[in-house]
């Protein structure tokens, strides 16, 4: 039993112990994009990076998630002959929930633990050292730049998940079912008000800043070599997705 | 001058650094020598501000270099160059732009002077242009410890420093690296600090040798002085007698 305290204590003064170190991380690095100079150029090439780059597997995931929502949803609901709030089914599931989460994922598994494993080489081959020791703050070089390319492309690759969600929708549901073109845009412009839209850009925005952190705080506190940058990336994609997750359940609840 | 004085460094329990007391004479060359493990490199990080000690000051020029902070500290930095033991070259930039790195970041120099300048000192450690637009994993481990010291050299440093700058070369690449650095010195005129085990070839380029034992600086003096040194910590490492406590 006591054993069983011990490991529990132990276990919660860790997870206080590298939360705190970890905002610490956050606070700092972003206090680089205040003090001159100005790194706009290392933002933007992060924002290629973590957005442009990632894309393609925004477009295939939405477009499919699009497609099975629109078809489950329609044999469901023609059981009890609503075929036509099909499209408010697509919008109210994808906006508020199903959209930011799923961008979030995506990201985290493609950009997320590339941005840890790019850190923690630069870790190990003591290339951030170097960058210190000429006198340039790698927090400002390397992690302020993805933190805010986060920021700023989470919350658009959502925006276009969406999209790419509701044109799967309509292309199992209107072209291939037989809904209404009508209906099915016209249930979504009923169902979904502004709060909705708002949460789940809202929700982006934080998913961004909690993947790029936890990808920075991995990647910049790797140790022991490769294996110990093989473990970085690992930690990246489970404590993300789990951060997502719980922060989902949290935003939901504060906006209900 | 660098001045070190009680530097103590501890890490999970276990001293590394036990008290250093060291006086590293401007624009003059001094190895630090001992055996892997010694403490070696965590002293010249401990120079090049990238540690903290847990008790103990850094004096470079009567300023404190561990009670620095921000502006000061990096002002510090600026006079300081750094040779990583694995070169430690950015490797999503080309070799011309690992050299003009330190330029772009922290002159308001043209590009066209910033490129001469970088051009210059990559001539200086005999690379010639056809390598400048490489990559660092396209060019061979010599090639990177000569980009790593142009890279070094540009900022025009006070102090350079050397982390092991010959581990892993072979003979004639090793004796063409402590070449480029005697003759760069002689040029540029640096206050050196090299750390390496490489014995005798690393006393061709020093002016005085510090040897660290158990987180301690056992001898100092010159290389003629140190190879007569009658410490036989000191003779057992020159002479390289197997150390049965290691094995």
């Amino acid at each position: 039993m006591m054993t069983l305290l011990r490991r529990v204590g132990g276990f919660s003064l860790t997870l206080a112990q590298e939360t705190g170190r970890a905002m610490l991380f956050l606070f700092e690095a972003l206090g680089q994009a205040f003090l001159p100079p100005y790194r706009f150029r290392r933002i933007l090439e992060e924002v290629y990076f973590i957005g442009c780059r990632s894309l393609l597997i925004i477009f295939l995931t939405a477009a499919f998630t699009g497609m099975v929502l629109a078809l489950q949803g329609y044999y469901t609901l023609r059981k009890y002959g609503s075929e036509s709030a099909l499209g408010s089914v697509v919008a109210l599931s994808l906006i508020r929930e199903l959209g930011p989460v799923l961008a979030a994922l995506m990201v985290s598994g493609r950009a997320g633990s590339a941005i840890t494993a790019e850190i923690g080489i630069m870790r190990i081959t003591e290339q951030l050292d170097a960058m210190d020791t000429m006198a340039v703050n790698p927090l400002q070089y390397v992690v302020m730049p993805k933190l805010l390319a986060g920021l700023i492309s989470v919350p658009l690759l959502t925006a276009i998940f969406f999209v790419v969600v509701i044109l799967g929708g309509f292309v199992v549901g209107v072209m291939l079912l037989g809904v209404s073109s009508g209906s099915y845009f016209s249930g979504m412009t009923q169902s979904v008000v502004t709060l909705d839209v708002n949460g789940g850009i809202v929700k982006s925005l934080v998913f961004g800043l909690t993947i790029m952190l936890v990808a920075c705080y991995n990647g910049y506190f790797t140790e022991r070599g490769a294996e110990g940058v093989s473990y970085a990336t690992t930690r990246t994609v489970v404590v993300s997705a789990i951060l997502v997750l719980a922060w989902d359940y949290v935003l939901t609840s504060f906006f209900m | 001058m660098i001045k070190i004085i009680d530097l103590c460094r501890s890490f999970n329990g276990h001293p590394v650094l036990n008290g250093i007391n060291l006086e590293v004479p401007t624009g003059k060359i001094t190895v630090v020598i001992g055996k892997s493990g010694a403490g070696k490199s965590v002293l010249l990080k401990h120079i090049a501000g990238l540690l903290k000690p847990d008790q103990g000051r850094i004096l470079i020029n009567s300023t404190d270099l561990t009670r620095a902070r921000g502006r000061e500290l990096q002002e510090i930095k600026k006079r300081f160059g750094v040779l990583f033991q694995g070169g430690a070259l950015f490797d999503s930039l080309t070799v011309l732009e690992n050299v003009a790195f330190p330029l772009r970041e922290k002159t308001r120099l043209p590009e066209g002077e910033i490129l001469r300048r970088a051009r210059k000192r990559l001539a200086q450690v005999k690379l010639t242009q056809e390598v400048e637009n490489k990559y660092p994993d396209e060019v061979s481990g010599g090639m990177k410890k000569r980009v790593a010291l142009a890279r070094a050299l540009v900022q025009e440093p006070e102090i350079l420093l050397f982390d092991e700058p010959v581990t892993g070369l072979d003979p004639p690449m090793m004796n063409t690296v402590f070449h480029l650095i005697a003759k760069t010195h002689q040029e540029s005129g640096y206050t050196g600090m090299v750390v390496s085990h490489d014995i005798p070839a690393v006393f061709r380029i020093a002016d005085y040798v510090a040897m660290l034992h158990q987180g301690r600086i056992v001898a100092f003096g010159t290389p003629a002085e140190i190879q007569q040194n009658p410490d036989p910590v000191v003779q057992d490492f020159l002479r390289g007698e197997i150390d049965f406590q290691e094995t």
